[in-house]
């Protein structure tokens, strides 16, 4: 096997892992740049994972046929949304501890996912969706040679998550929303004394976290497991987590670190199989997002200062 | 003695009743009967001899959890890693359980020893990255959770030669297994572990509060700045709490390791053993005695949630919702604050009317 034949292999794969990497961790993006810290990133995940395959399933009964993944797509991105008040509220209204609102949430999450599977289907899982979002050779493209790894056996979710981190980038940078947005996130009071309404922001950064959350976890479920389990989301939220600090809490960061991200996941899944890299432990792949992780905050490779007020409520004239 | 401050009782009372009304209010939504519901509930967490042996022998790793949390969060730190360090406790506790042969006296106290050492050694990793880096402690707990999960899954397998999912049962001399115990509760896995675990919780509070040591880490839980202006190095004192922190979740490995398992299993998750701990820290307000009845409290949801499942059908993943709830309203005790201050107010005014 070639090293070009091993790429065709290990590129679709790895982007396919990325994808719901790189959604979910704009998300975070949007949250902590907002100045509350999203842990519940898994767990938003792990509801937008159960909405994707419930909707799918009900749309497919009702003859929605191969639309059915994408419109359960966006009902994902609405139940995120609206399960990420369970953030916002006490977070941003009652000053609530957001580490630890976080750690409830994913356990609420898993808890209401499962409890909810079993009262529609009576059984802890649901079946395997008919029309998943299918993998496909992009027309024309494919047939580029060595580029081709970006267009052969791909889902087009993928595209839409990297050309999002570009609309996140713009978003966040180049407008008076993205602004605001940062601005309440590194120095609240300032921004309040601006005329710009904190508590607003905020929950617009939430709520969009949990867009893009409730999305991410819905990509997953419908490209990559295509059925809901308790099983079906283990980690990949925090792994979120990760991509966006070793980005950077930067959207075009995030995009990269999604795809290195993606890229170690899908070689400590299919590696076994490949030449040269079945020599590397398993292991290695398998800590590797984790480990550079925790070197990017030690400033070890590359320091990662995270938005200034992020974690802490504001209050309204307070010192 | 300190005087206990009326919220501080009525905060966690009042978040239990609330969580237990999400949890009624769920079961009518999801078509039960919450009567039936939380008899069976109640039932399979107190109702027998045998329900109550298996809730203390669940609440033994959660006593140590809870305390690990808790400790860490009385020196101003958040320990969320203790997930990952249960594991680590766990995999030394039963590899020095199988594969040393030793008499009972020292090889249990040595199989305890490991987990400890163990754990607190993954634990320094953060506390460590703390003092000296500044980085949160938070984030770096969470990916040495995840470091720990997939390297005590390669331990299993690689050094201690897991082949079927399972290891070999740790040697009687390394276990807490107790037949006079477990016939006490009609054939329950209670094992002697609960006693540590309370033990443990003597241990806490004279750390705490009868130490130098543990005057030193309340003080810098309370005031980093007032602390190192008074003479205290608080990067040791950070490094140090981490490192007991992780002495708890240790143990709390070890209780599932030499107790309820007497193994371990190659497993894709985590157990959860860990994050339980974070809300019996958090409703247990840090105290030894309110982490004990915390830890007695969920892992009795916990316990009676599979009995519910199957007395009143109602699915046992609504524990977690509950606890969840309950979890979400301790931390918001600013906004139950405020509404018990409303009422007491309108009280008061309407008493003046009168």
């Amino acid at each position: 096997m070639s090293f070009l034949e091993v790429l065709y292999i290990v590129v679709p794969v790895a982007l396919a892992y990325a994808t719901p990497l790189i959604i979910a961790a704009l998300g975070g993006i949007f949250s902590e740049r907002s100045g509350v810290v999203n842990i519940a990133l898994e767990g938003i995940m792990v509801i937008g994972a159960a909405t994707g395959i419930i909707t799918t399933l009900t749309l497919t009964d009702l003859g929605a046929g191969a639309l059915s993944p994408w419109i359960a797509l966006l009902v994902a991105m609405v139940v995120g949304a609206l399960f990420s008040l369970f953030l916002a509220v006490p977070a941003i209204l009652w000053r609530a501890d957001q580490t630890v609102l976080g750690v409830a949430i994913n356990m609420l999450a898993i808890g209401l996912a499962i409890f909810v599977v079993r009262v529609l289907y009576n059984k802890g899982q649901t079946d395997f969706i008919e029309y998943r979002i299918a993998k496909e050779n992009v027309p024309f493209l494919s047939d580029i040679p060595v580029l081709k790894m970006f267009f052969i056996n791909v889902q087009y979710t993928s595209f839409v998550a990297i050309a999002l981190a570009f609309v996140v980038w713009f978003v966040i940078f180049k407008t008076p929303f993205g602004l605001r947005l940062r601005s309440v996130g590194e120095h609240p009071m300032a921004a309040d004394t601006m005329g710009i309404n904190v508590t607003k922001m905020r929950f617009m950064g939430v709520m969009l976290s949990g867009a893009f959350g409730g999305l991410a976890g819905a990509v997953y479920a419908v490209t990559v497991t295509t059925n809901f389990s308790g099983t079906t989301i283990v980690g990949q939220g925090f792994l979120a987590i990760a991509a966006m600090i070793f980005g950077k809490w930067n959207p075009l960061g995030a995009l990269g670190a999604g795809l290195f991200f993606g890229f170690a996941q899908a070689l400590s899944i299919i590696g076994s199989n490949l030449p040269v890299i079945n020599n590397v432990p398993q292991l290695l792949l398998l800590i590797a997002p984790y480990a550079l992780t925790i070197l990017a905050l030690a400033g070890l490779v590359g320091r990662a200062d995270a938005p200034k007020s992020v974690g802490i409520p504001y209050i309204k004239g307070k010192r | 003695m300190k005087k206990l401050s009326l919220n501080q009782l009525l905060i966690p009372l009042l978040s239990i009743i609330l969580g237990l009304l999400v949890g009624a209010i769920v079961m009518l939504i999801g078509g039960y009967d919450p009567v039936q519901g939380f008899i069976s509930l109640f039932e399979g967490m107190f109702g027998s001899p045998y329900a109550v042996g298996e809730t203390l022998r669940a609440a033994a790793p959660l006593i140590f959890s809870g305390l690990a949390v808790a400790f860490a969060f009385r020196t101003g730190l958040f320990n969320i890693g203790v997930e990952g360090q249960v594991l680590i406790g766990w995999v030394a506790a039963v590899y020095v359980g199988i594969n040393f042969d030793l008499p009972m006296f020292l090889h249990l106290p040595l199989a305890l020893l490991a987990a400890m050492v163990a754990a607190a050694i993954w634990a320094f990793v953060p506390g460590f990255l703390k003092a000296k880096f500044y980085v949160h402690e938070v984030i770096t707990s969470i990916m040495m959770n995840y470091i720990a999960l997939y390297t005590t899954n390669a331990i299993l397998r690689n050094v201690i030669g897991v082949t079927n999912e399972r290891t070999d049962s740790v040697k009687e001399s390394a276990s807490l297994a107790s037949p006079w115990l477990q016939e006490l509760t009609t054939y329950s896995r209670l094992h002697w572990g609960v006693l540590i675990a309370v033990l443990a919780a003597i241990v806490y509070y004279y750390i705490l509060q009868r130490t130098t040591l543990g005057y030193e880490l309340r003080a810098v839980g309370f005031n980093k700045h007032a602390s190192q202006y008074a003479g205290m190095s608080v990067n040791r004192n950070i490094v140090l709490s981490f490192v007991i922190s992780g002495m708890f979740a240790g143990l709390a490995g070890a209780m599932e390791g030499l107790g309820t398992f007497g193994s371990m299993t190659l497993s894709a998750s985590f157990t959860g053993v860990g994050f339980d701990g974070i809300a019996v820290a958090l409703l247990g307000a840090n105290t030894a005695i309110g982490v004990v009845l915390a830890a007695i409290l969920f892992a009795g949801l916990n316990i009676g949630g599979l009995a519910m499942q199957l007395g009143a059908n109602v699915p046992s993943e609504l524990v977690k919702v509950i606890i969840a709830a309950i979890v979400i309203f301790v931390a918001s005790g600013y906004a139950i604050n405020y509404v018990v201050e409303k009422l007491k107010g309108n009280r008061k005014k309407g008493v003046e009317k009168k």
